[in-house]
């Protein structure tokens, strides 16, 4: 009798995994060896929509961005899925991340056309090809210019001046274990301080005050007075850690636009990020996967990023904004460090600056 | 054939269907928490094919996770002593004297427990962070101090202790207390040597329960504890997702799993032991007008910290969701400008309670079936460890499990990880052990000759429970399902990892919203969160509409 007890219990084993299976199918259809490639991102994510639509367009691929968190969060996921990817192309892994990706063999090599205009210096997979640079920037200090005219102090201008005490309490930075910007900076204090110094550079920092909050929105938008946002917010610290390319997006985003940026960069702070984009391992559409890398360094893509993303295109001669030049010209010395050196001690070194500086 | 054969037989029977109930439930546990737990368990563990054990040690060792695992048992501490302090006069109150909308006031203290973990902290986030409610009136912020954390504990388990201790001294006779007063025993002494002795099982299963919510924290110290404080929960999220240290995240999950397999034994003994001490009474004959000035006061006591705890925080939410000019917040949540999500995030609304109802109906199934298995008395000792087993997924490490699906439902013949039934898989797992708990006291209460005079009369096991047990438990059915809608509504740990970028479910686009800067966002997530908090709120006061006379354990 017990035997329409089993049968009961088999037909709901059933139905749970035939509608599993039926989404299934329906699903991985459209993307199927097909026209379909799936680009997966983090959150910075941005184009202008007829860029896009040209390219779709010309190559005959529809689009579709799948957007995954903050730029760590986006890599980590990303690795763990790998045998079985969200989609064909990954972008957004930079220079400090770069190793993690490539070491858990994240990516198929692809040499994407074009890559002899992109400047050399950026190409730092060059051999093998599994990442293609897209775009840089500059992780520096900001400042809020009113504040520093208001008290007729005037704004730092390196690593060494944040610890002086002219400027205790005045900086907010982002977490380096969860933000890229907050990564970035602390690269550069390593850089600059060396594997000896850092450490005790960031003591100093600590007793000067400096604010860690998780990441960079909260950072810029919430706690920094220069930003149009912190305005609002009644935001209190006139030191951020963010972009190179942060006072021009105040002047292009301001309502009414400023003749001048609120803001300015402490030019000694700057550490150079570059951003790369890879085919991935067991993409479902490959070539569709390489079309679309060969249209993220096309000289149409790199031109209308810098407007999007506040970033800087790798393209030899593609233009960029006079918003750029103008208000926040790239650092001409920013610290930079050897991918190896990067991969080898980027753990160690966040774990000691989560014990040193949060706990 | 002779009676004593024919009760043998039926007896064999029963075990026979007893295994058979137990074998989807078996399966589904085995497929979608042990092996995804297993999976990522190995992947941080097993170096080259051999487990690294000696990881447990060296993690252990490292001043910044003992420094975690401190606060984390620290932080669950206090916050179970401040929620019972806070809770007990409610349970009081509720359980003892009768007032006018009692019956409203019970489902509100208990919908911040179904409200996702998300929305309590952008709840306390409006009323105790920058620019929250007391920082305009009077500058003081606690968004950075642990006070935010313990207080939102508080909001969010005051309706276990009322529901659990409260449930029970409804039904104690109030006939023992008014005895030993009769016999000369002061009020005091009368409470202590005949009320307290009752209720203490239920008082430490509450507690024991508050401790495994609190310990296991992880959506409202992700939002309140800021890069400071952490929870082991919190930080093997950090491990996984940020730092990427696997097998740092796997020594924890491991931690994690033991301090809650411990909780959940001391707590399953506390269930055993108040189910048998007692001759309970009906709930609806205790409850009396409140009399004199002490009892009043108590009532207006407690009126008041729930006016404060509970009510006021989601006040504050819904008032800042209307801090715009024509419902601006709620017209942003239907357009596509922003660039925070690729749809609409009203869309978040129609795939919540899609993958809610999904979930809600593999929940019922699977628990139902659990509950139908472990309903006898005399079940050996499996079946009392499948009972354990099925609360694991409470206190388990959400996250894991999020992550788990990730790397291990992701090849034939169990590829997943690109559907959508993924998420309500993983939602129903939070389900499962509400609607086991809530189920099981009421089918216990079945009178087992009912079925065994059907069994003899030659009815199927299938037709004993059609015809003896549904009709009872009908309305057991119908709550168990209302709390796993609402629990897979507001689910967060896990859902967070898996849930489709280009289909967030509520919980995913609030958290989502506050990450970004900006009033839009921040008042379009105090919009969504209201939203949410209405559905949870409706499906409550249905359920208490429905609320049977047998309390379940929560």
């Amino acid at each position: 009798m017990h035997f329409k007890t089993f049968a009961a219990a088999a037909v709901g084993l059933g139905l749970v995994t035939l509608t599993a299976c039926g989404s299934s199918a329906g699903d991985d259809g459209g993307s199927e060896g097909s026209k379909t490639v799936t680009l997966v991102s983090h959150s910075s994510w941005a184009v202008s929509k007829d860029v896009l639509a040209a390219f779709e367009k010309e190559s005959g691929y529809k689009v579709r961005v799948l957007e995954d968190g903050d730029a760590g969060q986006a890599v980590n996921k990303a690795v763990l899925t790998k045998d079985n990817p969200q989609g064909d192309v990954f972008f957004g892994v930079d220079n400090t991340l770069l190793s993690r990706a490539l070491d858990n063999g994240l990516f198929q090599p692809y040499e994407a056309k074009g890559l002899d205009q992109v400047d050399t210096r950026f190409q730092l997979d060059a051999g093998k090809h599994r990442v293609t640079p897209v775009d840089y920037g500059d992780i520096c200090v900001n400042y809020d210019k009113q504040y520093f005219a208001d008290h007729k102090l005037a704004p730092p201008t390196s690593y060494d001046d944040l610890i002086k005490p002219a400027y205790k309490n005045l900086l907010v930075t982002e977490n380096a274990s969860t933000s890229s910007p907050g990564l970035g900076f602390l690269l550069g204090t390593a850089a600059a301080y060396g594997d000896d110094g850092w450490e005790g550079y960031w003591k100093k920092l600590k007793a000067n005050g400096v604010k860690v909050v998780d990441g960079w929105d909260q950072a810029y938008n919430d706690e920094f007075s220069g930003s149009a946002g912190g305005k609002k917010a009644k935001a209190d610290r006139p030191l951020v850690v963010s972009y190179a390319s942060s006072p021009p997006a105040e002047v292009i985003y301001g309502d009414p636009k400023p003749a001048t940026a609120p803001t300015g960069v402490a030019t000694g702070t700057c550490f150079r990020q570059v951003e790369f984009a890879g085919l991935l391992s067991n993409a479902r559409n490959a070539e569709g996967g390489k079309a679309l890398i060969d249209f993220l360094i096309g000289k149409r893509f790199q031109e209308d990023m810098p407007l999007n993303m506040f970033v800087y295109p790798v393209l030899k001669g593609a233009a960029v904004p006079a918003e750029f030049t103008q208000y926040g010209p790239a650092a001409e010395n920013p610290a930079t460090m050897d991918p190896a050196k990067i991969a080898a001690d980027r753990d160690q070194w966040v774990k000691s600056w989560t014990s040193l500086v949060l706990k | 054939m002779d009676l004593a054969r024919t009760e043998v037989a039926a007896r064999r029977r029963g075990n026979a269907a007893r295994l058979g109930l137990m074998a989807l439930p078996v399966a589904f546990f085995g497929l979608f928490f042990a092996y995804p737990v297993a999976a990522i368990l190995a992947r941080g563990l097993r170096v080259d094919g051999v487990w690294r054990l000696g990881r447990l040690g060296e993690v252990l060792a490292q001043s910044d996770i003992r420094h975690v695992l401190w606060f984390t048992t620290w932080q669950a501490l206090a916050s179970t002593v401040l929620t019972l302090l806070i809770a007990l006069p409610g349970a009081y109150v509720f359980a003892r004297l009768d007032f006018p909308g009692k019956q409203v006031l019970r489902a509100v203290v208990t919908v911040p427990f179904v409200l996702p973990t998300v929305v309590v902290g952008t709840a306390f986030l409006a009323l105790v962070g920058r620019g929250g409610l007391l920082d305009e009136l009077w500058g003081v912020r606690l968004d950075t101090t642990v006070w935010a954390i313990l207080l939102a504990h508080v909001f969010f388990n005051y309706a276990v202790v009322v529901r659990t201790v409260g449930g029970l001294w409804a039904q104690l006779d109030p006939r023992q207390e008014e005895a030993a007063r009769l016999l000369g025993a002061s009020r005091l002494r009368a409470w202590r040597t005949v009320t307290l002795p009752a209720l203490g099982p239920a008082v430490a299963a509450a507690a024991l329960m508050v401790f495994l919510f609190t310990f296991t924290s992880f959506g409202v110290v992700q939002i309140l504890g800021g890069p400071t404080f952490s929870t082991l929960e919190v930080e093997i999220y950090r491990q996984t997702s940020e730092i990427f240290d696997l097998s740092t995240a796997a020594v924890l999950t491991v931690v994690q799993f033991a301090a809650v397999g411990a909780i959940l034994a001391v707590h399953a003994w506390t269930v055993r032991r108040r189910e048998t001490a007692l001759r309970l009474v009906d709930a609806s004959g205790t409850a009396r007008r409140p009399r004199g000035a002490g009892q009043w006061a108590l009532l207006a006591g407690v009126l008041a910290s729930i006016a404060l705890l509970l009510v006021l925080p989601l006040a504050v939410l819904v008032q800042r969701s209307f801090d715009a000019p024509d419902f601006a917040y709620y017209r942003a949540l239907t357009s596509t400008e922003g660039n925070v999500f690729l749809v609409p995030p009203i869309e978040a609304v129609g795939n919540s309670l899609e993958y809610a109802l999904a979930a809600t109906a593999i929940a019922v199934v699977i628990g139902g079936l659990a509950a139908a298995a472990l309903t006898r008395r005399d079940a050996g000792r499996l079946v009392r460890g499948f009972d354990a087993l099925l609360m694991l997924p409470l206190g388990v490490s959400a996250v894991t499990v999020g992550f788990g699906f990730l790397i291990a439902l992701d090849e034939p013949p169990l590829n997943l990880r690109a559907t959508w039934i993924l998420v309500p898989l993983a939602q129903a797992l939070v389900g499962v052990p509400f609607v086991v708990r809530t189920m099981l006291p009421v089918l216990r209460a079945v009178d087992g000759r009912l079925r065994e005079a059907a069994a003899v009369l030659g009815a199927s096991p299938w037709r004993v429970w059609r015809e003896v047990d549904l009709p009872m438990v009908r309305r057991a059915l119908l709550v168990a399902a209302g709390f796993a809608f609402a629990v897979s509504l507001g689910e967060f740990g896990a859902t967070v990892f898996i849930a489709r970028p280009d289909n967030p479910t509520l919980p995913v686009a609030v958290a989502k919203l506050l990450g970004r800067a900006g009033e839009l966002n921040y008042g379009q997530a105090m919009a969504l969160s209201t939203i949410l908090m209405l559905v949870c709120a409706v499906a409550l006061l249905v359920l208490e509409r429905l609320r049977t006379d047998r309390t379940g354990e929560f």
